[in-house]
């Protein structure tokens, strides 16, 4: 896309280059020409569209660095296109699909697929992530090689981690030789096996059995020196408990190149959202104490936990409409994400930087993708927010084709009013419509 | 008549003490109906009740269909098997053709926690739990209650020991909820692998060993122990289990002399409790059996009559 758009009057956080002011952002053939308070230096181009923001936050296009789609597979629960529509009303620029589709995606062929679908049907970019095993089934390695030069940007089991040592071993030392991320979740695959929502008195009262934190934490702790070991680049994908945090600070402190996740909903939501079995707050790892949401918003804030994703998992009423153990785990949150973050803004608990650089520039570093700054030269996705604009979610409303999200009738303050990706606007905020 | 606030019976939980009272007061009067030569009456005249049960009970089911049937309601019951791989969409599609035959009760069991609560969610009738999974089992806990109340003359200040498998036991948890509620003192008995975590915070005195635990009881209420529970998985073996936690004599000892003995059925003899103990002075397991028609009548008689009277407000 050609062109110039200039947006004038908006404050702009940029975290790659630590700056917060007033200013304004010209893009020029879908990159950033200039952005900050002396972008106007020599007059506003002409021919430009120049856009008034009011005073409008301007951020670097948000990434998200985990969202399941349905394609392949089940398109019934969302598309590549749906989802990338709902990442763009969510303020989101890019993100990175798992592999857990039908068929995995394990294969090059799969990846181009993706990528093509994408560049085809998307308006957002959307990053494949490979199985870091064949048909993540554990047990055997794929290409990394070939498929990271088609273009997946980190391997990962997905939903389902690794539970022989050997096999992550062997895979985490082939992977530095391509210098590729490997991204899991943790979780023991006989401890809390049965499990379905925190371990505690809540659980107990309810019937239901628990998944206690060791669950979690013994498998990152295997993985952290099995990272240190190898010497690979690890990413814990989707932490929710302190002793997660102090693990990963350790893991550092030894020398390991760790970055760690956590989801939204880890953030801003804990057990007792499940209330009388409400199945949109079963997830996997399971939604914990409050005790254990602040501290893991502590660690958010204090750079202990890297970025924040959405782990957006459409499911549909087959899949959530059933006894709470029966039911699947997951929820959507391409669209909520932000908003859902903001709080944590609004409340104090983490600096607005911090937030931003966790919600684009740190997830764009960690995994390579182009996104996440506003520098000179950068493409220029931008995300234009009005951090006080009132939102109740309404579930029919959202863009997505599932509609299991756990924030149904949440009042937020704070949105995403527009979306720019490439230097085309992919998104604006119909006021009108709420 | 006292009014009932509640439409549904889905746990314990939610019941104030007037509520409890009210429906041990109902069964009061039901014992006597049951226990004349004419048993049946007319107050579910024209109503319909379906016994949905989606794991099997023979017990539990026919105690259900004579309630029903004593108090002049059409009583239908439905098996439905639980071994069908979606559970759920079973749940789910079997409630609402259910529904669309208009039932005025239905009696619902199910294998998973919270299943009976989704259920009503879906049909537009009483809904009384039979039992769902871990969770509740509250006409279990009423009977319980009738039975103590009627032998013991209250239930405040009584001292009631729970032993066994607490962890998987929908019995405890409600019985649990309900003694609290009504102000007796509750203990648990049990190893430490098949208590729940966190009850030390269920308002519970929690034992490790018999002797300890049924030390001046009033009650002992013992709980089955599932057999594949006990070759390894929960506790190493069957006489293991025996020997630290079943009911014999010398444990009985602990208790008060007049403690009453008590299981809600069906019993492992000699896994959980020992026959001569079962059978004994102190058992009052056959009571406990005529007491849980009477608590049936009272909780449908109470749910349905409150009904109606709803429909005509």
């Amino acid at each position: 896309m050609s062109g110039t758009t200039v947006l004038t009057n908006a404050r702009i956080i940029d975290p790659s280059r630590s700056l917060d002011e007033i200013g304004t952002i010209v893009i020029r053939d879908s990159k950033i020409a200039a952005a900050g308070r002396d972008a106007l230096n020599q007059g506003t181009p002409e021919g430009a569209d120049v856009v008034d923001c009011n005073g409008l936050l301007a951020v670097p296009g948000l990434v998200d660095a985990r969202v399941f789609t349905g394609e392949p597979g089940a398109e019934h629960r969302e598309t590549i296109q749906s989802a990338s529509r709902a990442a763009a009303a969510g303020g989101i620029a890019a993100f990175i699909m798992m592999p857990d589709t039908d068929p995995v995606i394990d294969d090059i062929a799969l990846v181009e697929f993706v990528q093509k679908t994408a560049r085809d049907k998307a308006d957002v970019l959307v990053y494949p992530a490979a199985a870091l095993t064949r048909g993540l089934k554990g047990e055997e390695m794929t290409e990394f090689g070939l498929l990271r030069e088609a273009g997946a940007v980190c391997f990962t089991n997905g939903r389902k981690g690794i539970h022989d040592s050997q096999v992550l071993r062997r895979a985490m030392t082939y992977a530095r030789e391509f210098d590729a991320v490997v991204a899991l979740e943790t979780r023991d695959r006989h401890l809390g096996a049965n499990g379905v929502m925190n371990e505690g008195l809540y659980a107990s009262w309810l019937g239901l059995s628990g998944v206690p934190k060791e669950a979690e934490l013994l498998p990152l702790e295997r993985d952290l020196r099995l990272a240190a070991l190898t010497k690979t680049r690890y990413h814990a994908a989707e932490i929710s408990v302190p002793e997660s945090a102090e693990a990963i600070r350790t893991a550092r402190k030894r020398g390991a190149k760790v970055t760690a996740g956590i989801t939204i909903n880890h953030l801003t939501l804990n057990e007792n959202d499940i209330g009388e079995y409400r199945t949109f707050f079963k997830m996997s790892p399971p939604l914990r104490t409050e005790d254990d949401r602040k501290g893991m918003v502590q660690a958010l804030a204090d750079g202990t936990i890297d970025i924040i994703v959405s782990s957006h998992d459409p499911q549909d009423v087959d899949t959530k409409r059933l006894p709470f153990a029966d039911a699947a785990d997951g929820a959507v949150g391409l669209e909520t994400m932000l908003s859902a973050a903001l709080r944590l803004h609004h409340s104090g608990e983490v600096p607005l930087m911090r937030l931003i650089d966790a919600l684009s520039t740190r997830p764009a570093q960690i995994f390579g993708l182009d996104a996440g700054t506003l520098k000179v030269g950068a493409s220029a996705h931008v995300t234009l927010i009005d951090l006080d604009e009132p939102w109740l979610v309404s579930k029919d409303r959202l863009l997505s084709r599932s509609k299991n999200t756990p924030f149904e009738d949440s009042r937020f303050s704070g949105r995403a009013v527009a979306t720019y990706v490439r230097g085309r606007r992919v998104f604006a905020l119909d006021r009108s419509a709420g | 008549m006292v009014h009932y606030p509640h439409r549904h019976l889905l746990g314990i939980k939610g019941l104030t003490p007037p509520d409890i009272e009210l429906l041990l007061d109902r069964a009061d009067e039901a014992v006597k109906i049951s226990r004349q030569r004419e048993k049946k009456t007319t107050t579910l005249r024209g109503l319909t009740q379906i016994n949905l049960f989606f794991e099997a009970s023979t017990r539990t089911q026919s105690s259900f269909e004579l309630a029903g049937k004593r108090l002049g309601a059409d009583v239908m019951n439905m098996s439905v098997g639980n071994s069908s791989v979606k559970k759920g969409e079973t749940l789910i599609d079997t409630a609402m053709t259910l529904n669309a035959m208009r039932p005025d009760v239905l009696v619902v069991r199910h294998s998973s926690a919270g299943a009976v609560a989704l259920l009503a969610q879906k049909v537009s009738c009483s809904v009384i739990n039979a039992g769902d999974g871990a969770h509740e089992h509250p006409t279990q806990a009423l009977l319980d209650a009738l039975t103590i109340r009627r032998i013991k003359g209250r239930l405040s200040g009584i001292t009631v020991a729970i032993c066994g498998d607490v962890l998987h036991s929908r019995v405890a948890r409600s019985n649990i909820l309900l003694l609290n509620t009504m102000g007796a003192r509750v203990r648990v008995i049990a190893p430490a692998t098949l208590l729940p975590s966190g009850i030390a915070d269920m308002s519970v005195e929690v034992f490790r060993s018999m002797e300890e635990g049924l030390k001046g009881a009033d009650v002992v209420m013992m709980l089955r122990l599932q057999r594949e529970r006990m070759a390894g998985s929960f506790v190493p073996s069957v006489r293991e289990y025996f020997h630290y936690y079943g009911l014999d004599a010398d444990k009985l000892k602990h208790a008060k002399p007049d403690a009453l003995v008590m299981h809600p059925g069906p019993m492992n003899r000699g896994v959980e409790i020992a026959s001569d103990i079962a059978d004994g002075p102190q058992s009052v397991i056959e009571q406990q059996v005529e007491m849980g028609v009477a608590v049936r009548m009272a909780v449908m008689e109470t749910l349905l009559v409150s009904a109606n009277q709803g429909e005509r407000a």
